[in-house]
């Protein structure tokens, strides 16, 4: 092999570099503490807590394209009430606080969803 | 190979730099357009579709040439055109990525194009144009590389590329077949409801494209070692003569049938890209020019003697090229939309930024040129320039 | 966390009743965790107020009427208002759902010079026409826009839009508007019923398919305090819109061109 030496120093220090983050987060404590979310104000959600963590963006995906392409706009929530598919109008009536329910979570999850981006915050519009 | 793109003199670098710094700027250009939205360019609610779709079309054609040079060459063995033949195909991957990049900085929701994979809509032209865009890019790539490759190894291509050619040539025509029926489907824009919209896009691209391809050779003749020849040069010439005699015809045809029908229609469109409709006459000089150019054009190669001159050959193929790039880079999209559904008759000027952006992608079209160019010369060492060669001679001369 | 250990275990239990399946299978599998809640469960279609349905939406518009009230502009606020539409205040990034269009542009294949005053001169309510065989939907590259097989509605999915605007081209009558820059700094009032949209999508009329689901007539139509604008089921030979064409003269714009547009105008 030719350059030998400046090849393996090459591989070391593109190593180095990759690595990087993950050296200074066990040589520090960089660990972000979970954020402390909001509570409903509603006695239960659509599903329950631990299923809506991992996958509220799923059951909002099908929402979204049930409301709008399937014309099926109404649930029967778990205990039996019939309610509307609506970010804005379900989900926001209980969490009532986005910025201490949403966006906490996805600033600490470092995620940017686009929903706000035309579905109203009812709360900063009255 | 691709190290081959690596190694230059100053001369190359700089030129590549330069394009590179287009590039950068453009860049700059295209991050306010995508922060803003396209109202940043000249577009607007009855112009929808400008400068950007119209590089596109033009681009499109200039890919679909390079079956000028394959379908010679591959066909009907015709020898002539063995050292151009990969300069074509070359060309044809450029101008794709051109193509797809002018695409790219026309979408509201650039992210989203994949939508156009995850929802296949097969009554959509626009579903077909991507398919058939992206499979002669695929197409080229393969045959460009391999055949290259056999010639670096001064091997004969495998014979399983044979097929693979011979399939590349329907494909380049209905690549801008596909382009036109885009245009030429839709009720609502008579100026390109004409069924000779597709034979008319492959007769300009069959001009416009060989025509870039002749200054091309000329220009690698002046700044390398290579030589394209004369013959193949001269047959590019015919190949341009022909194609342009036979794209003026069909425009013709289309003049004459709105203007003697008189159907307003489609008589307004004409009006309003030759004389102006309703005060608004901002695409006249440009399609006077347009058409002055394409009469001086054809009067160059029609005339045997003009022809086989090189340097009459370069005005000719200059003027053909800016003749049909006003005709489908600027008019042809356009003036589909004056005047409108409604029959307003809006005005759009291309803003700094959409010019700016635009010449950033013609500034990656010609890197990718000048970089495949450069590899498919170095493996038949043909790159250097006369500069070094001359420098070789007398080295004294170098010094100084 | 956001929900404390009494009510977790209430709900926990209720969704593990409701699904007769483990809350184990939601966590690994997309399709089955709460694909199959929407068999367990009753899955409603039809929302507390009964939705106004129809075969075929139509929309009849009494020109005659309109004229007589040249200042009126009720629909449009109404329509503009309910679906957060900016008001650009220029025709470049101008986005609009219904409008006026004078005669001469509405119909420019149906007017000549010696036309009654009232139609050279006053303008005729334009708007999406829903089209029988709509183009816009053909050219769709990703399906952003489709015609609804249940009543003919021509759908738009803000989600789904690439923004290419091939459907703005394909329109004869000039119904869509793509949002040139980010709207909603030109809202003046946002309404939290209805979304804004994004910058970079294409919108128009829906003739109101979230207000039918709710029972609501179209919001133009609801506004019109002259009775100009009538909207029913063209399937339904009893319907208001089948009795006004069968009595009237009646027009849409560009027949010639095949689309077949669903909004009909007494002159």
């Amino acid at each position: 092999m030719y350059d030998a030496g400046k090849v393996i120093l090459g591989i070391v220090v593109f190593l180095a570099l990759v690595t990087f983050p993950l050296w200074y987060n066990l040589a520090g404590d960089a660990s972000v503490a979970a954020p402390d979310l909001e509570k409903a104000e509603g006695t239960q959600c659509v599903e329950d807590a631990e299923w809506m963590r991992g996958h509220h963006m799923d059951l909002l995906d099908d929402w979204r394209d049930e409301v709008v392409r399937d014309g099926e706009r109404y649930f029967v929530g778990p205990d039996g009430q019939r309610m509307e598919k609506s970010l804005s109008n379900t989900c926001l009536s209980c969490h009532v606080n986005k910025d201490k329910f949403c966006d906490r979570c996805h600033n600490y999850m470092s995620v940017d969803p686009y929903c706000w981006d035309c579905h109203v915050i009812p709360k900063e519009v009255m | 190979m691709l190290e081959k793109a690596f190694v230059g003199d100053k001369k190359y670098w700089a030129w590549v730099i330069s394009l590179m710094a287009v590039i950068g700027v453009a860049t700059l250009f295209y991050l306010r357009q995508y922060s803003e939205g396209l109202g940043v360019t000249g577009l607007g609610r009855d112009v929808t579709w400008g400068f950007y779709i119209a590089q596109f079309t033009f681009l499109v054609g200039v890919a679909a040439s390079a079956v000028m040079v394959v379908l010679p060459y591959y066909l009907h063995d015709y020898k002539a055109f063995a050292k151009i033949t990969i300069l074509g195909e070359f060309l044809a991957i450029s101008a794709v990525t051109m193509c797809m990049t002018f695409i790219f900085v026309d979408m509201g929701q650039p992210f989203r194009i994949v939508n156009v994979f995850l929802y296949p809509s097969p009554t959509s032209m626009m579903f077909w144009d991507t398919v058939s865009l992206s499979g002669y890019m695929v197409l080229n790539i393969i045959i460009s590389h391999v055949t290259l490759g056999a010639e670096k190894q001064g091997m004969a291509p495998p014979k399983w590329i044979k097929p693979v050619i011979i399939l590349s040539i329907p494909w380049a025509v209905s690549i801008h077949t596909v382009t036109a029926f885009l245009y030429a489907g839709l009720g609502a824009r008579p100026f390109w409801m004409t069924a000779i919209l597709a034979p008319r896009f492959l007769a300009s691209a069959f001009a416009a494209g060989p025509a870039l391809l002749i200054l091309f050779c000329l220009i690698l003749r002046k700044v390398t070692k290579f030589d394209a020849g004369r013959e193949p040069v001269q047959t590019l010439a015919k190949i341009v003569t022909y194609a342009m005699a036979v794209n003026v015809f069909f425009v013709l045809m289309e003049v004459f049938t709105a203007v003697y029908s008189g159907i307003p229609e489609h008589l307004e469109h004409f009006k309003f890209m030759f004389l102006g409709l309703e005060g608004s006459s901002m695409m006249a000089p440009w399609m006077w020019v347009s058409s002055i150019l394409a009469v001086v054009s054809l009067i160059l190669l029609l005339n045997p003697k003009a022809r086989r001159n090189e340097s009459w050959l370069v005005m000719a193929c200059i003027a053909v090229f800016l003749s049909l790039w006003i005709d489908k880079g600027m008019a042809l999209i356009v003036t589909g939309f004056v005047p409108s559904v409604l029959g307003a008759v809006p005005t759009y000027v291309p803003t700094v930024t959409e010019l700016m952006i635009s010449l950033g992608i013609y500034a990656l079209g010609l890197l990718m040129v000048t970089v495949l160019y450069k590899i498919a010369l170095s493996v038949r060492g043909q790159w250097e320039t006369k500069r070094i060669i001359e420098s070789q001679r007398s080295p004294v001369k170098a010094g100084s | 966390m956001g929900i404390d250990r009494r009510k977790f275990f209430k709900v926990s239990g209720l969704t593990a009743l409701g699904l007769a399946g483990g809350s184990v299978s939601k966590v690994f599998s997309r399709e089955t965790p709460y694909g199959d809640s929407v068999q367990t469960r009753t899955w409603g279609t039809e929302p507390p107020k009964g939705p106004l349905t129809a075969q075929r939406w139509a929309m009849v518009i009494d020109l005659r009427k309109c004229h007589e009230q040249p200042d009126c502009n009720d629909c449009v606020a109404a329509c503009h208002s309910t679906h957060n539409v900016p008001d650009w205040g220029n025709p470049k990034d101008e986005v609009k759902w219904i409008w006026k269009e004078s005669f001469e542009h509405a119909f420019h294949d149906q007017e000549h010079p010696y036309q009654q005053e009232s139609l050279k001169y006053l303008p005729a309510l334009v708007l999406c026409n829903h089209c029988d065989n709509p183009p816009c939907v053909r050219v769709c590259p990703t399906g952003a826009t489709w015609k609804r097989d249940k009543d003919g509605i021509v759908m738009m999915d803000w989600h789904r839009c690439i923004g290419c605007r091939y459907c703005v081209v394909a329109c004869p009558y000039g119904s869509r508007s793509f949002n040139w820059r980010d709207p909603r700094p030109k809202i003046q009032k946002i309404e939290p019923d209805f979304p804004t949209r994004s910058r970079g999508v294409v919108e128009k009329c829906t003739f109101c398919e979230e207000r039918l689901a709710r029972g609501m007539l179209p919001a133009c139509v609801e506004a019109c305090k002259y009775g100009a604008m009538h909207f029913g089921d063209l399937e339904d030979a009893d319907s208001n819109v089948r009795k006004l064409l069968s009595e009237r003269y009646t027009i849409r714009r560009k027949p010639g061109l095949g689309t077949n547009p669903e909004v009909y105008y007494i002159v």
